[in-house]
């Protein structure tokens, strides 16, 4: 098995709240390995976007911190690192697109210059290089008519141009690893496939380690190697994509999967009621209780899982944090 | 294959867009071409109507149009005309650069206290309420009896009363736009706080400062010739408010030497006020329709 790339240890973040400390992440441990996919799922307000912001050092200033644990990329503690070592990985070694296309480019400047400005930032090209090189990197994106378009402004741009744009600036300096925070949630579904398709091939291709964070479970099991469910701030399951979903061990895992639509052969066909996960995420302050918390919403729920907090049952590469793994 | 999408949209800056909201406004651009020639004769006149203003070039209090002098002349038989187109360099001056030290020193305090907040923040905004209560006219005026009444002296004053307003609005456009997704892109991009504060935030927070800066150099202007009007004004160059002043005592016996100015005042602000008005709705996207 090769080195991780990135490896985060018990990681622990709090968020300050008016009635105290929450953890929003509490004793979280991955491994990203060297090129490989790894998928973040959960609903929202699970932590999937903590995560990403704390491995890039953007937790919001003064509200969230990281508590505890270490993030290791490459061996070096990026929790410990100053402003300045944290800038030098930032867009050059770890880069990040996020879930807004419409909003994530600045208004004032062409897309060139966005793309060019990256690469003599992290890069030190020159002007005209950079970009020479922004042009190529549009074509990359497979955005037609690269040369005429990298002079125009964000908004003559449509949302998957733009997010294809986002891509070409993330993977500009060739990074270890690319963050997709809910690349796809604000494009439309055509465009969606589009994008997905476009993030696995560049990743084949530059060797690229790609994070997805994504609530969309299709997308998950086409593109990702590896999954973690991610349920009110802990690891719910984990596990290389293809077991976890044929044979999930954690009864949240199991809901997530059963939510997915599926098709109709017959539309004239009595259609059976959609499938949800009942309940809602608990509240905040109660992040760190000592107890199971999908609890409230698993119909397997007993005393045991309402009193205290599920260990990790590791099944080959699978692990699951459930008291009742072994008989889902 | 030929796809809609490999037509490109004809490429306008924000900025052509701008100019295009702004042509659409009928009385900004006549309020433009106004102050465009007022400046033209700021910087021509001199030339074309030679002379010393401040030259006696006939008997005072003669009444405009008589012996050759459009304006008349003042109390000390110096030609109006020629008074009125020096004066409109020296107030055209004081206006811009009382705007352009507004400017400096209200974007540099709004751009810190929005960008870094907690006690940065604390720190500058107690500063600017200070300046903000201070009453205005009575704090210039202290300073320009103290440090003397140069060009300069009543230039600094005048931006040192008037910085507050835009240190305000400049914050407040910091503190909205720095939670925007693309300035929290650019930092995942590793950039450095200064490059994010001047060339990712501060570009986009220019619009409503560049209206406020517009509307500025008027009120300089006001505010120089009331200065002047108070006598705090350098005796040694002809503003136009400077030419009220030493006529004021004349005001009945010879209205138009106090009118002719006044109405040169008057009709410079209001072009640059439909300027500014011109400007908010090139550069304010809520009033910007498609």
């Amino acid at each position: 098995m090769t080195e991780p790339l990135l490896k985060i240890e018990n990681l622990r973040i709090e968020l300050a709240l008016r009635s105290g400390q929450a953890p929003v992440i509490d004793d979280l441990s991955l491994e990203l390995r060297p090129g490989e996919t790894l998928s973040f799922v959960g609903e929202s307000g699970c932590g999937k976007s903590m995560t990403a912001l704390a491995i890039m050092g953007l937790l919001p200033e003064k509200v969230g911190s990281i508590a505890g644990g270490r993030i290791l990329f490459d061996g070096r503690d990026m929790a410990q690192m100053n402003d300045a070592q944290l800038r030098s990985i930032r867009g050059n070694e770890i880069s990040m697109i996020f879930q807004e296309p419409m909003t994530s480019l600045n208004p004032v400047y062409t897309v060139g210059e966005q793309i060019a400005e990256v690469l003599r930032r992290h890069k030190g090209m020159s002007k005209q290089a950079a970009w020479a090189r922004a042009i190529e990197l549009l074509d990359a994106v497979r955005i037609p008519n690269a040369k005429s378009r990298v002079s125009d402004y964000p908004h003559q741009m449509s949302g998957g141009q733009r997010q294809r744009v986002m891509i070409a600036i993330a993977l500009a300096c060739a990074p270890k690893i690319l963050i997709a925070d809910e690349p796809t949630t604000a494009l439309d579904v055509t465009v969606q496939a589009q994008i997905f398709d476009l993030l696995r091939d560049l990743g084949r291709e530059t060797g690229t380690a790609i994070i997805l964070i994504t609530h969309d479970m299709g997308a998950v099991s086409e593109m990702a190697d590896r999954m973690v469910v991610m349920y009110a701030g802990r690891k719910a399951e984990d596990g290389p994509v293809a077991p976890v979903i044929s044979h999930p061990r954690h009864p949240y895992t199991k809901g997530l999967i059963s939510c997915v639509p599926h098709l109709l052969a017959k539309l004239t066909e009595q259609r059976p009621d959609l499938t949800e996960v009942p309940g809602i995420v608990p509240a905040l302050a109660s992040f760190g209780a000592d107890a199971c918390l999908f609890a409230s919403r698993c119909d397997m729920a007993d005393d045991k899982c309402r009193s205290s907090r599920p260990p990790e049952v590791a099944f080959g590469e699978q692990h699951s944090a459930c008291w009742k793994a072994d008989q889902l | 294959m030929k796809m809609i999408e490999d037509i490109p949209p004809k490429a306008r800056s924000p900025f052509s867009e701008a100019f295009e909201m702004f042509r659409r406004n009928h009385a900004a651009v006549i309020g433009l071409v106004i102050l465009l020639s007022i400046i033209a004769i700021a910087v021509i006149g001199p030339m074309v109507y030679p002379g010393d203003p401040f030259d006696m070039v006939w008997i005072p209090f003669t009444p405009p149009g008589e012996q050759g002098y459009l304006m008349g002349t003042d109390y000390l038989g110096r030609d109006l005309l020629s008074l009125l187109i020096h004066g409109a360099k020296v107030s055209l001056t004081i206006g811009i650069s009382a705007a352009v030290v507004t400017v400096t020193i209200g974007i540099t305090v709004g751009a810190l206290a929005g960008f870094y907040r907690g006690w940065v923040e604390e720190v500058l905004m107690r500063l600017t309420e200070f300046f903000q209560v201070l009453p205005t006219l009575l704090f210039s005026m202290v300073i320009v009896s103290l440090f003397g009444a140069s060009l300069m002296m009543i230039t600094l004053a005048i931006g040192l009363v008037s910085w507050p307003a835009v240190a305000r609005i400049t914050r407040a456009e910091f503190m909205r736009i720095r939670e925007l997704e693309y300035v929290t892109a650019a930092r995942a991009g590793g950039v450095k706080n200064g490059r994010l504060i001047f060339s990712v935030i501060l570009p986009n927070a220019l619009p409503p400062i560049i209206v406020q800066a517009a509307l500025m150099v008027g009120s300089a202007i006001l505010f120089e010739a009331g200065l002047s009007f108070l006598g705090l004004t350098d005796p040694n160059v002809a503003s136009w408010g400077q030419i009220i002043g030493s006529n004021r005592e004349y005001i009945l016996d010879a209205s138009y030497t106090v009118t002719v100015p006044g109405v040169a005042i008057f009709i410079t602000v209001l072009a640059i006020s439909l300027v500014g008005d011109g400007l908010n709705d090139a550069l304010n996207p809520k009033l910007r329709q498609r």
